[in-house]
């Protein structure tokens, strides 16, 4: 028995405590400190623009709302695709969760594409962080909000895809089965926890 | 050298300086509380051969009163505290006819603009002198203040003020002199290599001699 | 079943420990080497914080005058041994940064988190060793890059700890360039150290506990430590968000605290303190957890009112929250929102009141054995509450216009970082040195530098109220140009000579350190007759800590119970038999 395999509790194995697996109660508290992540960064938007309400403009006079709106819906689908990749495991469906785990990753790297994309069509029209680039309307501390709020986010999406490109990767291995899945159900955690914070971005960022 | 606080020349000095007191006072005596009972026990407790410690895990009541005795000090003080502050700092106690002056702080200098003999700011008889205060005794001044680069903070020890004067945007700060005399403008917050000597003068007139100083300053800029 | 496990485990351990000298010592995955490696880090980090504060009362004690020697350091720093402002304001900068964030927090956590939460509870090892590894490795490099900062080109950091914006993102304005992204950067990834840490610290508190070891049984260095670990993964986030703000300033041209780009300074105090104000009390809980096992055991007597010290720890971090305001009242703050920062300020007095009272409690009727470790916890009692009393000046809004930024919030912060923080963190080293070395401390030198230290720390800082009453401006490299501050250089200078005195008595400290480490009395298993499961394991415990996985039967402070033999009671021994039916363990879980 290799040392970090004891100490690290396989996956599935009840300690006593909390009555859930260390893997997944770290997670979960891992969770709790990006949430606080998230929340400064959101604090420190609402703080910026109620001091500064003409910095920013009517929603959807720069920022794509319906192309984002179809992004964000891309995502939910992805958290739907995970629940389906967990649920089959669950159930010992091997070929099921290669299935929807490949396509969690590639609705992941839809979102991705599709943000970089508007990315380059906002920089293109001087929409863009830096200060005495700034050449949108509105003022440059819109566009130094904007990106770093999705930035944030979209650089959370990118760990997500690659995280889950490994857990896809072992799953054609049978690295995870039907008893011991903790991997495929910590990953799920953490795809749905990027998604909700997608879309209270999408409200607070685009909507509002 | 001379202990405790500078001299106090304003109004509102006196009662900061006794809620210091005041907390001096509730502070020491915890202080005499805390230190004597543990003086003691250390003592009266120390180990002594054959002896044994009473097997006590704790005391309802006794948690009760340390809480609550603790609880009303410090709501005496917060209460006390809260009625001079805002009597201080809200805007709608500011008081109306005070004299007004702007101040525009950079590194690593403070410039006073004065409102001149008309009294009034953004006249032609305006006038700006750099590290100099000059007030009335006895009269209300009202300061208005913005800075060109780093957040700096005004700061009158004798005076008991000291509000920071930050970039971007406008703080205000009244007080008002009990004494003719010259003291001291200092900066409080860490601005730059020259922090520690961005400080200036502040001399109290009287009344007439401030007007005869403004008049004669307008004349001597325009 | 995890008892099973462990068992399994430790024994596989105790046979065959054929780890490299690599996986044992340098990349180890053991909670008790990393804490090892954390004790020696933050140790040196400690001397290091504690020279340039030397440096800075040369200054202030001889303001001007060319220190011997001093022009060792540079042309930028010291040009013929007299001391550039900009260089002082650097020192500054980095003896606050250096204390907190490199000494005081990984001396309290990264050592004390990692060495003593697993021996407590009773576990094998930390949830996840290897992430446990890797949290020391991140902060390997995050001090590295702050030490760096020193050599850069424009001079390390200098807008102080706290570092303000615009000041401390404006190249022109601090005449600073790559010192200040060099801090920033360096506490970002500190901040990922301290996350992975408390992660851990967290899983293992509620995942780990051997049977019977129920959350009321808990030792309250653990239970400190697991309050602490709390509020540092949710503090940590918000300062490393607000720090990637700043470096965005700092190098790529935003604006977020820049109003000439749009932005307001006033959001970084916000978020700073809110991360700061959390930060102090991390900084002090742990030492809380530590007097208070320190007094019980010196005292033979358990801790008075166990539950309400869990209470008051849990909340203080509570109320850590929505104090933050209290470093902002004169910042330009709505002044409605100050006296509401003021009441929940003052309000946090009172769970700490509690414990205070609580430790006298434990006094009292006790049998009280003045160990080394007993002392400096008894100082720590005496110390921390004249900072807290400075505290609540500060606190009273209209007492804080005078005061804010004057000496006396310097006053404040070393009596309860020094005389508090560090006088627990001398206690809690010299108390479970022999766990830890598996030799004592030397009892002797440890009494008399306690004694020295406490003279000569108050005769350093007990003066600095007076400098700030006097109305003496912190953060200043040159007060004798004020008319109301001249007259200071004799305090100023009386202040340097104890600050020396101080310093040399800690050489009594890192030499009693040094020569135990090789040479000391070998320890027992249970030197100070304590009830904590780490008790029950070896001096030094092996790889795997307890020989076979402890049961728990009992509270951890049953000192003098009267059907004893002994003044205590181990948490795992077994109650005796007696005529009436002995209690079920409770089983884990609770
Ligand atoms: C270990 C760290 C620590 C701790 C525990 C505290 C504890 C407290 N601190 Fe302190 N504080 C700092 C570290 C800490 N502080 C630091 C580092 C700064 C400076 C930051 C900077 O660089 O700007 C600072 C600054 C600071 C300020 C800002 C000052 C300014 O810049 O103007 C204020 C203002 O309210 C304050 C208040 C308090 C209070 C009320 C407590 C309370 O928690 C204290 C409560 C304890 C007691 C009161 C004693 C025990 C109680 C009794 C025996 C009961 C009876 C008491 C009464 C009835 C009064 N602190
Ligand atoms: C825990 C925190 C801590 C500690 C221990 C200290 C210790 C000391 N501090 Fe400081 N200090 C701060 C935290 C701390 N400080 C902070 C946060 C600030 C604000 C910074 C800012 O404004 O940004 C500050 C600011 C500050 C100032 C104000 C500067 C200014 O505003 O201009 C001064 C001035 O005298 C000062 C002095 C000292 C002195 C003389 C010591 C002495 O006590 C030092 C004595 C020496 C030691 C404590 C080291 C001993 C080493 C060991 C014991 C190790 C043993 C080794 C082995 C076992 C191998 N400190
Ligand atoms: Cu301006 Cu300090
Ligand atoms: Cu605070």
């Amino acid at each position: 028995m290799s040392q970090s395999a004891t100490m690290a509790m396989p996956a599935g194995r009840t300690m006593p405590g909390m009555g859930v697996y260390n893997l997944k109660l770290g997670m979960w508290v891992f969770l709790l400190s990006e949430v606080m992540f998230f929340t400064g960064l959101i604090g420190a938007y609402i703080i910026l623009r109620f001091a500064h309400p003409d910095a920013y403009t009517d929603p959807g006079t720069v920022l794509n709302v319906p192309l984002t709106a179809f992004n964000t819906f891309v995502l939910i689908c992805s958290s739907v695709t995970m629940v389906k990749a967990f649920a089959a495991i669950e159930a010992g469906d091997q070929r099921g969760l290669r299935l929807w785990l490949l396509a969690t990753v590639a609705l992941g790297a839809f979102f991705l594409s599709v943000q970089g994309i508007e990315y380059f069509k906002l920089a293109s029209e001087g929409f863009v962080p830096i200060a005495s680039l700034y050449a949108a309307e509105g003022a440059p501390l819109y566009g130094a909000t904007f990106y770093t709020l999705t930035g944030f986010h979209g650089a959370h999406v990118t760990i997500g895809v690659l995280c889950m490109s490994f857990t896809s990767f072992k799953a054609f291995r049978g690295a995870y089965t039907q008893a011991d899945h903790g991997g495929v159900e910590i990953m799920g955690l953490y795809w749905h926890f990027v998604d909700l914070v997608w879309i209270i971005l999408f409200t607070i960022v685009y909507l509002i | 050298m001379q202990w405790g606080f500078p001299e106090n020349v304003s109004t509102f000095g006196g009662e900061i300086d006794s809620i210091f007191a005041l907390i001096l006072y509730v502070t020491a005596a915890m202080f005499v509380i805390v230190e004597v009972a543990l003086i003691y026990f250390l003592i009266r407790y120390r180990h002594r051969e054959g002896a044994k410690a009473e097997y006590i895990h704790g005391h309802r009541r006794a948690e009760v009163i340390w809480t609550v005795v603790p609880f009303l000090l410090l709501a005496l003080l917060a209460f006390r505290s809260t009625k001079t502050w805002l009597g201080l700092k809200s805007p709608d106690r500011f008081p109306r006819d005070a004299l007004e002056l702007r101040i525009h702080a950079k590194q690593f200098e403070w410039n006073v603009t004065y409102p001149g003999p008309d009294g009034r700011l953004d006249t032609p008889d305006d006038f700006v002198r750099r590290n100099q205060l000059h007030l009335p005794v006895d009269r209300a001044v009202r300061v208005t203040m913005t800075s060109e680069d780093v957040i700096h903070s005004f700061f009158l020890p004798q005076f008991r003020v000291k509000q920071d004067v930050v970039p971007g945007m406008e703080t205000q700060v009244w007080f008002q002199a009990t004494r003719t005399g010259e003291f001291v403008l200092g900066c409080a917050e860490l601005c730059g290599l020259g922090h520690y000597h961005m400080r200036g003068s502040v001399t109290v007139h009287t009344a007439e001699d401030f007007e005869r100083w403004q008049r004669q300053e307008a004349a001597a800029s325009s | 079943m995890t008892t099973v496990a462990a068992v399994q485990h430790t024994a596989h351990a105790l046979h065959h420990d054929d780890r490299s000298f690599i996986r044992k010592y340098i990349f180890s995955t053991d909670h008790k080497i990393i804490g090892i490696q954390f004790l020696f880090m933050s140790l040196l980090f400690l001397i290091i914080g504690g020279l340039l504060a030397m440096l800075i009362r040369w200054q202030l004690g001889w303001p001007g005058q060319p220190l011997p020697g001093g022009a060792a350091l540079g042309e930028t720093r010291m040009p013929g041994g007299v001391m550039l402002p900009e260089f002082y304001n650097s020192l500054v900068t980095m003896h606050g940064t250096l204390m907190i964030f490199f000494a005081i927090m990984p001396l309290l956590v990264g050592v004390f988190a990692n060495y003593l939460i697993p021996l407590q509870v009773g576990a094998p090892d930390m949830a996840f060793p290897r992430l446990n590894m890797l949290s020391f490795w991140t902060a390997v490099p995050a001090g590295l890059l702050m030490v760096a900062g020193f050599f850069v080109a424009g001079g390390h950091a200098g807008a102080g700890w706290t570092s303000y914006p615009p000041l401390s993102a404006v190249p022109e304005y601090s005449g600073v360039y790559n010192g200040q992204v060099f801090w920033t950067l360096s506490i970002i990834i500190l901040g990922f150290s301290s996350l992975m840490g408390s992660v851990n610290y967290i899983t293992t508190v509620i995942n780990m506990r051997a049977p019977g070891m129920t959350w009321f049984r808990l030792p309250l260095p653990t239970w400190a430590l697991f309050i602490t670990s709390i509020l540092i993964l949710l503090a940590i986030p918000i300062l490393t968000g607000a720090l990637i703000l700043l470096l965005f300033d700092q190098v790529l041209g935003t604006g977020f605290y820049l109003p000439e780009r749009g932005g307001q300074p006033l959001l970084w105090q916000h978020l700073f303190w809110f991360f700061g104000h959390p930060e102090v009390y991390i900084l002090i809980l742990p030492a809380f957890g530590f007097v208070s096992e320190i007094i019980s055991n010196g005292a033979r007597k358990p801790l008075f009112g166990y539950h309400a010290m869990v209470i008051a720890i849990a909340s203080i971090a509570f109320l850590g929250w929505i104090v933050w305001g209290h470093h902002m009242f004169q910042s330009g703050m709505n002044p409605m929102l100050g006296a509401t920062f003021m009441s929940t300020t003052m309000v946090i007095a009172i769970p700490t009141a509690v414990k205070v009272f609580n430790w006298l409690g434990t006094l009292w009727r006790g049998d009280i054995h003045f160990h080394a470790p007993m002392l400096y916890a008894i100082g720590f009692v005496a110390m921390f509450v004249i900072g807290g009393f400075s505290g609540v000046f500060l606190a009273s809004t209209p007492v804080d216009i005078f005061l804010h930024d004057t000496y006396f919030v310097v006053a404040h912060i070393h009596y309860v970082l020094f005389g508090g923080s560090l006088f627990a963190i001398f206690g809690a080293i010299t108390y479970w040195f022999p766990k830890m070395f598996g030799r004592m401390m030397n009892e002797t030198v440890g009494k008399i530098h306690f004694a020295l230290t406490f003279i000569f720390f108050n005769l350093t800082f007990f003066p600095m109220h007076q400098l700030g009453d006097a109305g003496m401006m912190r953060r200043i490299y040159d007060y004798t140009g004020y008319a109301h501050l001249a007259g200071l250089r004799p305090l100023n200078e009386f202040i340097s000579v104890s600050a020396y005195l101080l310093f040399a008595t800690q050489l009594l400290f890192a030499g009693n350190f040094l020569w135990s480490l090789l040479r000391g009395k070998k320890a027992e298993p249970n030197p100070w007759r304590a009830n904590s499961l780490e008790w029950a394991a070896p001096s030094p415990p092996p790889h795997g800590n307890f020989a076979e996985t402890p049961t728990v039967y009992r509270g951890p402070y049953e000192y003098s119970a009267p059907d004893a033999d002994e003044d205590y009671l181990p948490q795992d021994r077994p109650p005796v038999q007696r005529p009436a039916p002995a209690p079920e363990p409770i089983p884990a879980g609770g």
